[in-house]
């Protein structure tokens, strides 16, 4: 298959947002934005699906609290019991308003990490990764629109010329 | 579109900056040489925390009697420090996570350097119940592991294990969720660097951070959660720190308001040293623009509040202390036989410290001076430190046997620990002031457009929008390729600046050789008529924005990369 894209540079993220309007409403394929800020609403323009990535966490939370609950309940009450300070450890109901801190601590801990982490995985972040924006300046205050060029070459470009952009490059991608 | 502000908000980035001015901005103190200052203060906290260090490695080689402690007086100082820490390092959390939940924008300006100092001064706090187990070796005691002396486990009934707990989560938490943050500001440090060996660093520490769309959603979704999950999280750390006194059975520290009473505190002398380090900072670094005037009053209002919060606690402590009736309750640390006992003087400073002179700042004059606020903000620093030392030591030294009352006196290691922690604190933040972004400058730039000066001041009077009004005016450049539309009068202009280039008699320089001219820019000068780097190197700012005009591309690029500097290093 020919992958051939065009590259279309935009410095504000106004324009960035109509003119995304405008291909997708042309039905040219965005195959992906760059951009050095959250743009608001610009997932939404792109069609982009919502994320899930809170329900993930929502689960790890889960997941945690009963880790928690297991391992106390373990440890406090059927491996060793002990009498501390009057708190009764016969059962795990009673002695439960003390291990409310680190019920709660555990939830946390497995909600946040476990969410960065699949955060990290699915965007495919991590250490000695390599960047992949096709232009270093998209950082700092450019904007850059890729789409798929599919023999259109000619129409596209001048096409994305009119929605804004102020510089236009063909690429191969592997 | 989206960016209406109402008028009366003030602006909260101030010099009217564009989104490339905050870039240079944030990584200007990065590039940038280290000045004077930075280096002397550098090597006193240096100085200071290796001395910290030798103190610490003392106690631990000879034992904690090297301490001030006593029979009576078992925590003092070493405790004191460790809730002082922690509490300050609340400040940094309650801004990124709470005021998020809360849609401050202004927390976007100061967030990163709060948190930042949250994460530096909680190792400080986790210095102290480390040493003060005097047999640091066994300091895994703590985690909940089988015990391989026997099947015992850790208590976990124990206010002292959820602490353990508690700041373990807090401290891995806000380092995520802070590092999460960094991503796209690295990124940006990155693909500026110009030295291979900062890009490397910078590429490795950036997580090869792209700013795709999809990613910026989870990034936006990720921050949104981790904000829900820190703030109750903050608050737990200290409610459980305080759990370590509220439990107990000693009297002065079984208080049923101890755990909101030390949130509001440790809020209280978190922001205290927020604005200490800021008012620095922002100075130092040159970052008044986003660290204005507002944020500082925002802030102060903020430690009014709270201080308010823990005026009202001692107020209370005092009368129940008072209505109890009990002798005993007569020598905690606040009532009237703490205030002209042998403690009065701690008890003073506690009182005037944070509950007298931060009234001060209930004028809009001096809440909004950024003197005044350093003055204020270094009492309440000293202040909340004798809060801790009063909770304890004072509290310790009058127990229910009037035989063992008794006083503290700390000792040269002691006082070596504590300096120790506070080089080791400004040591750390003085290198992140030198190598991280310490504004989020994608965060700010998100805002630009609806809380920058100059877009305010272009909405409220209707002159035109500092960038060409966004949807109206679409500005179109030539594609790079076609340089024969060059307008010939501003190659001419270019080349009378620079001087032609005689193909008989000169020889061509390979252009290719400065940084940031590749074969393609090469190739482009060479038409315009550019082929040596002593013509490059007479360009100034003026003849690059002619380049700019002609070429197309690139447009700053060539100065940012300082062309005409690499190439009379080269033409030498």
């Amino acid at each position: 298959m020919s992958s051939k894209v065009i590259h279309a540079l935009y410095d504000d993220d106004d324009v960035l947002m109509s003119a995304v309007k405008e291909v997708r409403a042309a039905h040219h394929h965005i195959e992906e934005v760059y951009t050095p800020f959250p743009v608001h609403g610009l997932d939404k323009a792109m069609g982009l699906a919502t994320t899930r990535i809170a329900i993930t966490s929502f689960l790890y939370g889960v997941t945690g609290l009963s880790f928690a609950v297991w391992f106390l309940n373990l440890i406090m009450i059927q491996e060793w019991p002990q009498n501390i300070g009057g708190k009764p450890s016969f059962s795990f109901a009673e002695n439960m308003p003390a291990f409310v801190p680190i019920m709660f601590e555990m939830t946390v801990f497995f909600a946040a990490h476990l969410m960065v982490i699949t955060f990290y995985m699915r965007s495919k972040i991590w250490p000695f990764r390599k960047a992949l924006n096709p232009d270093p300046r998209t950082t700092d205050d450019k904007f850059l629109m890729e789409v798929t060029i599919d023999g259109n070459e000619e129409e596209l470009t001048s096409f994305l010329e009119n929605t804004g952009a102020i510089e236009i490059t063909i690429n191969e991608k592997e | 579109m989206g960016h209406y502000e109402a008028p009366i908000r003030e602006p909260i980035i101030v010099g009217d900056k564009t989104y490339h001015d905050i870039t240079l901005d944030v990584a200007a103190p990065i590039e940038g040489k280290a000045n004077k200052s930075w280096w002397i203060a550098f090597t006193i906290a240096l100085v200071a925390m290796l001395w910290g260090f030798g103190a610490i490695a003392y106690t631990i080689g000879t034992g904690i009697g090297v301490w001030g402690l006593n029979n009576k007086i078992n925590w003092a100082w070493d405790i004191t420090n460790f809730v002082w820490w922690v509490g300050i390092g609340h400040a940094g959390t309650l801004i990124s996570a709470v005021l998020l939940l809360f849609r401050q924008k202004w927390r976007m300006g100061i967030n990163r350097s709060a948190e930042a100092m949250t994460i530096f001064a909680v190792f400080q706090a986790g210095l102290f119940p480390l040493i003060h187990m005097g047999r640091i070796w066994n300091g895994f005691y703590t985690l909940p592991i089988p015990n391989q002396l026997g099947s015992l486990w850790v208590n976990f009934n124990s206010p002292l294990l959820w602490d353990v707990f508690a700041i373990s989560t807090y401290l891995s938490v806000s380092l995520v969720f802070w590092w999460t943050g960094l991503l796209p500001d690295f990124a940006m440090i990155r693909d500026r660097a110009t030295k291979p060996f900062q890009k490397e660093i910078y590429s490795l520490l950036s997580f090869g951070w792209s700013g795709k769309a999809k990613d910026w959603q989870r990034f936006e979704e990720v921050s949104l959660v981790l904000a829900g999950l820190a703030t109750p999280l903050v608050l737990s750390v200290h409610t459980i720190v305080s759990f370590d006194f509220a439990t107990s059975v000693i009297p002065g520290w079984h208080s049923t308001v101890y755990p909101p009473y030390f949130v509001a505190g440790a809020v209280f002398s978190g922001f205290a040293m927020v604005q200490t380090l800021l008012l620095i900072m922002r100075k130092v670094s040159n970052l008044e623009g986003y660290i204005t005037r507002v944020h500082i009053e925002n802030m102060n209002k903020v430690i009014l509040v709270t201080g308010g919060i823990v005026a009202v606690a001692y107020l209370s402590e005092f009368f129940v202390g008072w209505y109890t009736g009990s002798s005993y309750e007569d020598f905690t640390y606040l009532s009237w036989g703490a205030a002209t006992g042998p403690y009065w003087w701690a008890f003073w400073a506690l009182i005037i410290c944070n509950s007298v002179i931060p009234q001060l700042l209930w004028f809009k004059k001096i809440r909004t001076n950024y003197i005044w606020t350093f003055i204020i903000a270094i009492f309440i620093n000293i202040g909340m430190w004798f809060e801790r030392f009063d909770i304890i030591v004072i509290n310790l030294s009058r127990g229910h046997l009037p035989s063992t009352w008794t006083q503290f006196s700390p000792t040269f290691i002691d006082v070596s620990i504590f300096l120790g922690t506070l080089g080791f604190f400004f040591v750390l933040f003085l290198l992140y002031a030198r190598t991280f972004p310490v504004i989020a400058q994608a965060e700010v730039k998100s805002i630009l457009k609806s809380s920058g000066d100059n877009y305010k001041r272009a909405r409220d009077t209707g002159e035109a929008l500092p960038k060409a009004e966004p949807i109206a005016v679409v500005e179109k450049t030539e594609i790079p390729r076609v340089e024969e539309d060059s307008d010939d009068a501003k190659t001419n202009n270019l080349l009378d600046k620079l001087g032609s280039f005689d193909v008989n008699t000169q020889q061509a320089d390979d252009l290719k050789k400065v940084k940031g001219i590749g074969p393609k820019m090469e190739e482009t000068l060479n038409q315009i008529g550019i082929y040596t780097f002593a013509q490059v190197g007479k360009m100034t700012k003026n003849e690059y924005d002619l380049l700019d005009s002609i070429t197309g591309s690139f447009p700053g690029r060539a100065e940012r990369d300082d062309w005409a500097g690499q190439a009379n290093k080269l033409k030498s």
